[in-house]
């Protein structure tokens, strides 16, 4: 626990020092958010049915560009072979990273969201807390799996390719639940379907934060 | 004759025959008349597919445990195998889908869990191609076969999880008994064929791994600037 502690030090430390990179990923996702009600045009009840839709594949687009740029680093200056020489499980590297991407994910959510609330003119009908829930839930499940490929990828000259190419099919499940949730939230859950929502999230969550925790070693070993 | 040809003869002798019968001798589905016969060459395809996953997750876990370049010379086989079957899979469903339901395509849940497992495993296959070193790509083609193979169960349990077109999980008991043996003689060939099919590509991928790990290493290149 202590390990996994200073890990996720140093990446929030790292994060913090280069915080205009959440700025440029926050502003990337306000961008795709303004490009799909360009697509779509100025159907005002059109943009307000897909909200959610756009606010999700703006978080999983920007998702791509954190995930990437986190082992960039960490490979160009060869910090991780320092990293591996230390007594340091690879575990506690691997939920230190996944942590620390999933909290960057998440302040590029809020924002996101914010910024879908009030462009889509948006007004929650149930309780807003559940959006917060959701968004830690779905940010989770992205970057669990976004880690262990990152990882993976980091080595590669086209890992920016590759990355979305084994990522976005993963987390489709994880994709469907965060956006039919968040349309609950925000449209209204008279059929009360919203925690079987939460429980798919939940149980995606649950099998990749475990199973690439138990991978992660592999891939940088 | 080699075990992985013999296999492979085998399961097209065995294919034949299953759909022989089951396209021109037994009676037709009494709902859905002619078309129904796909079934013999669908159902099949659906087992089976799962099947080279399955084998090919065990592989990975195989690769991961002992690493022994015969396993990830395996994995590989069974994934483009897989992958192959998914593909076929989901090209049968629609030539079914349009006479029965009107269209190609519907975004019904076996059929989008079914498609997102072919991706999944097309980017599997994609990370092994872009990776030089033999040792990080086999560890890297376990991994994501790895983890892509959580899709499978998810796929076989759509028809029960959420409420879907597709029929129920097809097999010998939902079917009347003139229909078991083509089905079953189409499933055990189309089984063999892929096995076989799986056992020629590890051989070659064996093969490609032994020439790289004898090949020299290449000459530095030359600066152009002190030529």
């Amino acid at each position: 626990m202590n390990q996994l502690r200073w890990m996720l030090y140093k990446d929030l430390l790292i994060e913090w020092r280069g915080r205009a990179r959440v700025a440029a990923l926050s502003t990337f996702a306000v961008t795709l958010l303004l490009l799909f009600s360009f697509a779509v045009g100025p159907d005002t009840d059109a943009l307000r049915t897909h909200a959610p839709a756009y606010l999700w594949l703006s978080v999983l687009t920007a998702s791509t560009l954190l995930l990437t740029h986190g082992f960039k680093l960490e490979v160009e200056s060869g910090a991780m072979e320092g990293l591996l020489l230390l007594p340091v499980s690879p575990r506690a590297i691997f939920y230190g990273k996944a942590i620390a991407n999933m909290v960057l994910l998440l302040a590029v959510g809020v924002v996101a969201l914010l910024v879908t609330l009030v462009l889509f003119d948006v007004t929650p009908r149930e309780n807003p807390i559940w959006l917060l829930l959701i968004l830690v839930l779905g940010t989770a499940g992205v970057s669990a799996p976004g880690t262990l490929y990152a990882g993976l990828t980091a080595r590669l000259h086209a890992a920016q390719m590759v990355l979305p190419v084994l990522l976005f099919p993963l987390v489709v499940p994880c994709m469907v639940a965060a956006v039919r949730a968040t349309s609950l939230v925000l449209g209204g859950d008279a059929m009360g379907q919203l925690d079987s929502w939460l429980w798919v999230l939940g149980c995606f969550d649950a099998i990749y934060w475990s199973l690439c925790g138990v991978l992660f070693g592999k891939v940088i070993g | 004759m080699r075990k992985d040809w013999a296999l492979v003869a085998t399961g097209f002798v065995l294919l034949a025959i299953g759909h022989g019968l089951g396209l021109f001798f037994v009676p037709p589905e009494a709902m859905m008349g002619e078309t129904g016969r796909i079934f013999y060459v669908h159902v099949p395809t659906a087992w089976n597919c799962l099947v080279m996953f399955l084998i090919a997750f065990v592989c990975a876990v195989m690769v991961l445990w002992s690493g022994h370049p015969k396993w990830d010379a395996r994995t590989t086989g069974y994934v483009e195998v897989g992958t192959l079957y998914n593909v076929m899979l989901l090209f049968q469903g629609s030539i079914w889908a349009r006479p029965t339901w009107g269209v190609y395509w519907t975004w019904d849940p076996r059929l989008t869990t079914a498609a997102v497992m072919a991706v999944t495993f097309a980017g599997v296959m994609v990370l092994r191609k872009l990776i030089e070193d033999p040792e990080r790509r086999a560890t890297a083609h376990a991994v994501a076969t790895v983890v892509a193979f959580v899709n499978v169960p998810v796929v076989y349990m759509s028809v029960k999880w959420w409420r879907t077109l597709h029929q129920d999980m097809s097999s010998p008991s939902t079917v009347d008994s003139v229909m078991h043996w083509p089905l079953r003689t189409a499933a055990i060939g189309m089984l063999l064929l892929g096995v076989g099919f799986a056992m020629v590509r590890a051989e070659l991928e064996r093969r490609r791994i032994a020439i790289e790990d004898e090949a020299p290493e290449l000459p530095p290149v030359p600066n152009p600037l002190e030529v």
